[in-house]
């Protein structure tokens, strides 16, 4: 085993501020919610104040997204609005370094993550959406598609910029304009969003970030004068949201939970396969929708891949987000480390096999050793409930049409892994696979080119791609 | 005024990514539209144009190789590096082509919105071109655009800028690489614009501009053995079919311009589509 010397990045270059406030308008304001602390996962010390929004700061938001639409961007061509949606992308690459220390500092995730994976398609996805803004008669929607309007927003707290990104970018490039809630426990970098398009000159009101907690999304959401909603989180919000905006004209498209099967042949490459399921279940602490927290493994091969699997997850560095050789940073929060720790014990409860890496864990914060559980059956907790964190339940099977039926039996469908050597059996199982996204031998590969998104109780609507422009047009 | 006697700028060609005179040692001198001296400008021969070919074939492979959003990333720098440059340009267009200046500005700034317009393309011509095909049977087929190659260029004879980077952009942007034979009367701003390209990230040899008689030397370009397409726009209207002919040598693809284009509006897709192949690609599915 190497042994490595602390490499943590400067704490300074995320510019931390001690009071952060919405941005409505064009302006930064002081919301009239109760104000929130942020706090650094990793070790539980307030990070920054944060105003938030009432009720009627949401209404004052929507009401400045209306105007802004009204007056400006829905009679902008799209090849002026393709330049203010470039300048975003542009400035997010200039100030690349300080959003992944901040990222890292509020989220909790390793450094290397937010700097490599985070910021960049970030700035990635404005700069392809910026493209779209004047092409949208090729896209397949018709000669001439119109925006909504009003987009109201919610986002998660485990991709904070991202999502932001994600959401913001199509929107824009449609011609729409945007109310956007950030995730209670990880609103910075959204302001810090805030600040680099307010320096892009957007005019006033096109984009409006009102931080709070989910009483805030519930109000916008529901908001009369608000034309579309786009929400990624869990999938029982998804739910409530469906059911508020049903007899509405509002537009609706959510991004949901998932328990991806990530499938293992046993003529795949191991040692490669060992990689993408280490990458598919602890990239950034398994807070991912699309997370590959289902192994399923072809028999013949269970006890050695398990093996390889644990020596490799043991070389796993867990602690300081912002040390640029941490591989599993910190829980987001002390509720989420809960709910992790809850469903782990269900899974002993009911019989599993828990293996725990050693890796040392900090004294302060929010961690949770890596961790498999084998011999798990389909009925257990941990096989059904999306547990959001660094766990792997591990699976097997014996043929391709039970790898099938074990990878559809269940009410998510957001993503799934395929690793083998046979081209014709990706393609088979690729076929037969119930998820939005397929991967085969790799895993977590995100691109704004590429839509993204669920079927079933993983949510409806595309994100990326000709696709997901779909959700921003009235068509 | 100041009594400061200025430097004059050498119009040279652009070559592989260097900015070499014509290796025949001529130059012709190029006049406003009022007949006043500009400046000297290279007269390119057979030799420059079939260096160029060789110097667009060497970057093809790393310039088509390129993922569509790092193409588009660079277009798009070709964007930022001509803003900051608009005024120089806005005077070369002016003398070059006679317009008032406020014409020159709403050209130069066309240009500058042509090379974001193209660089928006590059990562979603596949998505709007490509397919994926339901065949009959137990296979997946997709299909794919690629770029065809090495493509020469017959620069528009009045348009200096707007027009010239109307028809670059959207060969650069699918992958291709070109040979550019710039306007004849008007080659100024096409140099100062391969100054542009040399300093955006643009590799050397994906666009290679050469000045001089456009009738003297696109017959060797047509007839090239290593030229994958022909783009006649600023061909002289005697040369056009000998010049088809030429390239039914092997089998390029021509594209013959559409009478009196009018570069001031957005473009289409013909552009692009006119140097894309497209690749179907069968696989078998099954355990």
């Amino acid at each position: 085993m190497w042994e490595y010397a602390p490499a943590p990045e400067s704490r300074d270059i995320a510019n931390l501020k001690p009071n952060y406030r919405m941005f409505v308008d064009g302006k930064f304001v002081e919301g009239t919610g109760e104000p929130l602390k942020t706090i650094n996962p990793a070790t539980e010390e307030v990070l920054a104040e944060v105003s938030t929004a009432s009720a009627s700061d949401v209404d004052n938001a929507v009401k400045a997204a209306r105007r802004a639409y009204d007056r400006v961007w829905s009679k902008m061509p799209g090849s002026e609005r393709a330049k203010y949606i470039y300048r975003i992308a542009r400035q997010i690459q200039e100030r690349a370094r300080e959003l992944a220390v901040l990222e890292s500092l509020d989220n909790g995730k390793p450094i290397k993550e937010s700097r490599d994976v985070d910021v960049p398609t970030a700035a990635a996805h404005f700069f392809y959406h910026a493209g779209w803004a004047d092409k949208l008669s090729y896209a397949g929607y018709g000669p001439d598609p119109k925006p909504l309007g009003v987009a109201g927003q919610v986002i998660p707290w485990n991709f904070p910029l991202l999502m932001a990104a994600w959401k913001i970018a199509p929107a824009l490039a449609c011609g729409n304009t945007v109310v956007l809630k950030p995730a209670e426990t990880t609103p910075l970098t959204a302001l810090v969003l805030a600040d680099i398009i307010q320096q892009c000159d957007l005019p006033p009101g096109v984009v409006n970030i009102i931080p709070g907690a989910g009483d805030v999304g519930a109000t916008l959401v529901e908001h009369p004068d608000v034309n579309k909603v786009a929400f990624t989180g869990s999938t029982d919000v998804g739910k409530i949201i469906q059911r508020q905006l049903a007899g509405t004209n509002k537009k609706l498209t959510l991004e949901l939970g998932g328990k991806a099967a990530n499938i293992v042949f046993d003529d795949a490459p191991l040692d490669q396969a060992v990689e993408g399921i280490v990458n598919g279940i602890f990239f950034n602490q398994g807070h991912v929708c699309c997370a590959g927290s289902r192994l399923l493994v072809q028999e013949s091969v269970a006890d050695e891949l398990l093996e390889k699997l644990q020596t490799r997850i043991q070389t796993l560095r867990v602690g300081d987000p912002l040390d640029k050789n941490t591989d599993v940073g910190a829980i987001n929060s002390g509720e989420q480390l809960a709910k992790i720790k809850e469903l782990t014990e269900s899974g002993e409860a009911e019989g599993a096999q828990r293996w725990t890496s050693s890796c040392p864990l900090p004294d302060k914060g929010f961690f949770f050793a890596p961790t498999v559980f084998s011999n798990v059956s389909q009925a257990m907790r941990i096989a059904r409930e999306e547990i959001f964190g660094p766990v792997l339940s591990v699976l097997t099977f014996r043929t391709p049409d039970e790898a099938v039926a074990k990878a559809n039996n269940t009410p998510y469908g957001l993503s799934a892994g395929v690793w083998t050597e046979k081209g014709s059996r990706i393609l088979w199982m690729a076929q037969r696979m119930r998820a939005g996204v397929v991967w085969s031998n790799t895993f977590n590969r995100f691109d704004p080119a590429a839509p993204f998104g669920g079927y079933q109780e993983s949510g409806f609507g595309r994100e990326g791609g000709r696709t997901g422009l779909e959700a921003y047009l009235d068509v | 005024m100041s009594d400061r006697v200025s430097v004059a700028k050498t119009y040279k060609l652009y070559i592989g990514g260097a900015f070499p005179r014509s290796e025949s040692g001529r130059s012709y001198p190029v006049t406003d539209s009022k007949g006043g001296f500009l400046a000297n400008a290279a007269q390119g021969s057979r030799k420059d144009a079939r260096d160029a070919v060789a110097a667009a074939r060497k970057a093809f492979p790393g310039w088509s190789g390129a993922t569509a959003y790092n193409r588009g990333q660079v277009l798009y720098r070709v964007a930022e590096v001509l803003e900051g440059r608009r005024e120089q340009f806005i005077t070369e267009v002016a003398a070059s082509e006679g317009v008032p200046v406020k014409k020159a500005q709403s050209l130069v700034d066309a240009a500058i919105d042509r090379w974001v317009w193209y660089a928006g393309w590059t990562d979603k011509i596949a998505a709007v071109l490509g397919s994926s095909n339901p065949v009959a049977g137990p296979y997946f087929s997709f299909s794919t655009p690629e770029p065809t190659g090495v493509v020469a260029v017959l620069a528009p004879q009045q348009s200096s800028l707007l027009g010239l980077v109307s028809v670059i952009a959207p060969v650069i942007a699918s992958g291709n690489t070109c040979v550019v034979i710039t306007s004849q009367d008007r080659p100024l701003p096409a140099i100062t614009l391969s100054e542009v390209l040399a300093t955006s990230d643009v590799p050397g040899g994906v666009v290679n501009i050469i000045t001089g008689r456009t009738a003297e030397i696109a017959p060797w370009l047509a007839s090239h053995g290593d030229v994958n397409a022909l783009d006649l726009t600023g061909a002289p209207e005697s040369l056009r079919a000998d010049l088809e002919r030429s390239a039914a040598g092997t089998v390029k693809r021509v594209l013959r311009d559409k009478a009196g284009e009018d570069f001031t509006v957005t473009p289409d897709m013909s552009r692009l589509r006119a140097y894309l192949e497209t690749k179907t690609v069968w696989h078998p599915m099954g355990v």
